[in-house]
């Protein structure tokens, strides 16, 4: 399978690389990747990882290396929106065990699951750096701080209804 | 330089870690799991070395304040170090050997590197006789990597030599450590064959039976062979061998190992795989095996009872 | 509100962008080093300042600087550590997206004093909306020239790049930063060699937090004798505390080192109290590495003096009675909070945190998190509390890297100071279980 990335990717791409020394060119890996997963549906496959690395002129088993160690890379399909929700102790003691509870009974779904309609992953994930305004939760770029139940739906139901009808 | 291990003193040249003073001393030589003195860069992982510094050198003789890795750490004049005389470094090394093994399937009695474990002998001398451990051991998916070599992932514990062999040795590694964590395993990722003229060496390097030989895979114990050292003329590598001999049937092809189980230098894949008839070999003499060795049983033990018949000889009372 | 030397224009409006800072008093620091001052004399005004690093060592940061290789040749670079993932801390966050230019304006005063000619910032992957912000300010201060060739006809010139990581709190550890920038797993390096000496790429390299870096900008505005008046003893200057918990004020402080513990717990002008009227129970002050402390051990000294918000005082008799001022993540406890369960997340949160590269940090961490996972759910053993004791000494010190430490630190100070919360879970484990009684580590792990 072919893979193709957009033109503004591929600019974007090369603006990285830029950044570093010529013979240092390896060391974009990480933005890069983070630039082909948006274009790839959010996850990235084997062939993805294989592009990657022939435009880095590395072999193929260090992308692979990278990219599992990374918990920002995700290797199988996820959903179009992927709710991290910190589960670490600030955040804990703030209330975190409910905010997943809530989710998973609001998504039907357990943590680690996609939505059937492939619109939301739930994940819990350890400290995102917002102790202070926890509970909290991230969603792609986007940080939703001071959860509450009523925040919770009011998020679901402005990414979720734009793709069905269900949120 | 004077390095001053367990009260033994050496002259090393600059640049000595203080496990290579140790092995120049030969004894008290603190185990080594992940170090690999052919291998650029490998050490200091498995922690199962740490030594402690009661003195860091003439010039600084402060302590260190933490035990350190004596494989990677370079002697410096006057130095003072404690391996078996200090009580923090067998306790370390005993907490190192728990920690290696809670997880490790301790399938001894099928596995083909029993015998000649580093493993084996790391919990022998600083092992618990009994397991605290009372969780699932930790398993992997099964991944096939090629004819030749036979991987248990259950059974490895992330030395890195095989990648280190993979980039040193070969032109391209296409395995590596993925995920992270105790997650972390060697893996192709994508279904793969490692397969080039030097893959063989990950089986000698391997301090554990992560990777063993499919060739000789079930096929006897390792204390019931013989080995005997060979050469041939090889264009790839050095042809310099040890043959495992059960009867009059070579069972498997390996480097020469060392004192401290290292090859002397890597043979090919042809050598190793594809040469198991006698006719092909040019036999030299039989192999050297440590006395300590499961090998040395049911053998001639070489060597050692040799030096210790003339001592006994020189010391008969007249 | 005490002395405010970074937070000081925080909420002023449009202190975002270039102009709105330098209204403020920004950048005016360039027209005093470049071209006036030696780098050394830069250095030095920060080893009289007696900086200390505010990543969470607490390690001299002008000294640091005095170890970087200047005898080869090679390129030397400065990283900032923007890799903030300590629970409990999010200081750094604040600077970075509400005064962006305070950390650039850093950026180039030390960049300057290390003769570096191009510079990283590396922040964490999850930060990629502060990656835009600081990018935005880059390009900023690209078009009015403090960055990139010649700045301010001064000869000296700057690149500046932010690099973002992906997911790792290994990567705050500094080798690690070193090797995720150089695109590679964040593998913590094997010490010897020294970043200082061969960092990235093998070239001389210092590594510093970002409110070290920022710190710069006042102590050269003020000099470095000025700002060491201020604090009390080794501990110079102000501090950046997150304070999260059940107080009634979270959030990011600037204090004056050597304020009382107690008064920043209790008063309106920083934490407020606790919340609901609760008691206090204990205290993690520095990050969730460093060890916890019970109320009378927090607010006290063991001579009985106060405890006060500096590097000695918070680590006044050691790990018996003490902990560390660390990061200055300030979490709070309340009476009704369970300190098994919060340790048990910190394990567990190590335990997902481990490179793997080290058997005793590998395998010790995950067993950590097991058996306190068994013991927070109702199926822990009174054998149990000595095993978590026996296996956290079995890591502490002997890993390659802090993060081993990290992991065992708030466990054997849990254990220590209240061991009779562990042994009532395992006493009564009907009163504590929960529904769930399997070990999962899938939970945690890869769930995605």
């Amino acid at each position: 399978m072919d893979v193709h990335f957009s033109q503004e990717a591929l600019k974007e791409i090369n603006r990285i690389i830029a950044q570093y020394p010529k013979e240092r060119k390896n060391s974009a890996l990480l933005p890069v990747l983070h630039v082909v997963q948006k274009e790839t549906e959010g996850w990235l496959s084997p062939e993805t990882m294989d592009k990657v690395a022939s435009i880095l002129e590395i072999k193929p088993i260090e992308v692979y290396e990278v990219v599992t160690f990374y918990t920002m890379y995700f290797t199988k399909p996820v959903g179009k929106y992927v709710i991290e929700v910190c589960q670490t102790g600030p955040c804990m003691i703030c209330g975190s065990d409910h905010i997943i509870k809530y989710l998973e009974d609001k998504l039907g779904i357990k943590v680690g699951e996609t939505t059937p309609d492939n619109i939301f992953t739930l994940r819990a994930v350890e400290c995102l750096g917002a102790c202070g305004y926890a509970p909290m939760l991230q969603i792609g770029e986007q940080y939703y701080e001071h959860l509450t139940e009523e925040k919770l739906d009011q998020i679901i139901h402005e990414l979720g209804s734009k793709h069905s009808d269900k949120y | 330089m004077k390095v001053t291990i367990d009260d033994i003193s050496i002259e090393v040249p600059p640049g000595t870690t203080i496990l290579e003073a140790a092995r120049m001393i030969g004894e008290n030589v603190p185990p080594t799991m992940c170090y690999y003195s052919k291998l650029e860069g490998s050490g200091g992982k498995c922690r199962s070395c740490l030594v402690q510094v009661t003195k860091g050198s003439e010039k600084d003789p402060r302590p260190m304040p933490k035990l350190v890795a004596s494989c990677r750490t370079t002697v410096m004049d006057g130095m003072e170090v404690r391996n078996t005389t200090s009580p923090d470094v067998i306790s370390a090394r005993k907490s190192v050997t728990e920690f290696l093994l809670i997880n490790h399937p301790i399938d001894c009695p099928i596995c083909d590197q029993a015998g000649e474990c580093d493993l084996q002998d790391l919990s022998y001398e600083h092992g618990l006789s009994k397991s605290r451990y009372d969780f699932k051991k930790r398993v992997f998916e099964k991944i096939d990597i090629g004819d030749y070599i036979q991987m248990h992932m259950t059974r490895c514990i992330m030395c890195y030599r095989c990648v280190m062999v993979a980039d040193q040795l070969t032109p391209e590694r296409v395995h590596g450590v993925l995920n992270r964590g105790e997650a972390a395993e060697i893996s192709t990722y994508i279904k793969k064959a490692i397969d080039n003229e030097f893959s063989g060496n990950m089986i000698d390097v391997c301090p554990v039976g992560a990777l063993t030989d499919k060739t000789f895979r079930f096929k006897s114990r390792v204390w019931f062979t013989k080995p005997v050292y060979a050469h041939r003329d090889c264009k790839t590598c050095s042809g310099k061998v040890t043959l495992w001999y059960q009867g009059a049937e070579v069972l498997r092809v390996t480097g020469r190992k060392d004192r401290w189980h290292e090859v002397e230098e890597f043979i090919c894949n042809d050598c190793r795989f594809h040469k198991k008839d006698t006719a092909d070999w040019v036999i030299e003499s039989a192999a050297p095996v440590s006395r300590h060795s499961v090998i040395s049983q049911n053998h001639n033990v070489y060597e050692v009872p040799v030096v210790r018949k003339k001592l006994q000889e020189n010391n008969k009372p007249e | 509100m005490g002395l405010q030397l970074l937070l000081e224009h925080i909420n002023k409006p449009e202190i975002e962008t270039i102009d709105g800072y330098i209204k403020h008093g920004g950048y005016r620091t360039l027209d005093k080093v470049l071209g006036k001052m030696s780098p050394d004399e830069v250095t030095e005004e920060v080893k009289t300042a007696g900086l200390r690093g505010r990543g969470g060592a607490g390690f001299p940061t002008g000294l640091k600087w005095t170890f970087l290789d200047k005898s080869t040749d090679k390129p030397r670079y400065l990283l900032c550590n923007a890799d903030e993932s300590e629970p409990g801390t999010f200081k750094d966050r604040l600077i970075m997206q509400k005064i962006p230019h305070l950390l650039i304006e850093g950026m180039i005063l030390s960049s300057y004093a290390l003769g570096c000619r191009t510079s990283y910032i590396y922040i964490r992957g999850e930060y990629m909306f502060i990656l835009r912000i600081l990018e935005k300010a880059i390009k900023e201060a690209y078009a009015k020239g403090f960055l990139g060739e010649n700045i301010k006809g001064s000869g000296y010139s700057l690149d500046l790049y932010v690099h973002p990581g992906a997911g790792a709190y290994i990567c705050g550890e500094e080798t690690a930063l070193i090797e995720s920038l150089e695109g590679k797993r964040g593998n913590p390096r094997i010490k010897p060699p020294f970043p200082a000496v061969s960092g990235l790429w093998g070239c001389p390299t210092i590594v510093n937090n970002v409110e070290s870096i920022c710190t710069v900008v006042p102590i050269v505005n003020m000099s470095g004798a000025e700002y060491a008046k201020i604090g009390i003893g080794r501990s110079t200057g102000t501090k950046l505390i997150s304070a999260s918990g059940n107080i009634n004020k979270p959030g990011v402080y600037e204090i004056e080192l050597g304020l009382p513990v107690e008064e920043f717990i209790y008063s309106d002008e920083y934490c407020g109290g606790i919340k609901g009227g609760l008691e206090l129970k204990a205290c993690v002050p520095g990050g969730s590495s460093v060890p916890i402390l019970p109320k009378h051990l927090l607010l006290k000294e063991s001579n009985g003096n106060p405890r006060l918000m500096t590097y000695e005082s918070l680590s006044e008799g050691g790990f018996e009675t003490g902990s560390m001022l660390g990061s200055g993540g300030f979490i709070v406890y309340d009476e009704k909070q369970c300190i098994v369960k919060n340790t048990w997340t910190f394990a567990r949160f190590y335990h997902h945190e481990s490179c793997g590269q080290c058997s005793p940090c590998r395998e010790g961490t995950i067993w950590l998190d097991k058996v306190l996972y068994n013991i927070e759910h109702g199926l822990g053993k009174e054998s149990d509390i000595d095993l978590l004791w026996d296996i956290q000494h079995g890591i502490e010190g002997n890993t390659i890297c802090p993060l081993g430490d990290a992991a065992a630190w708030p466990v054997a100070a849990a254990i220590r100071h209240f061991r009779h919360e562990f042994e009532y879970h395992v006493r009564y484990p009907h009163r504590v279980k929960d529904e769930d009684h399997v070990y999962q580590p899938e939970m945690n792990y890869r769930t995605a």
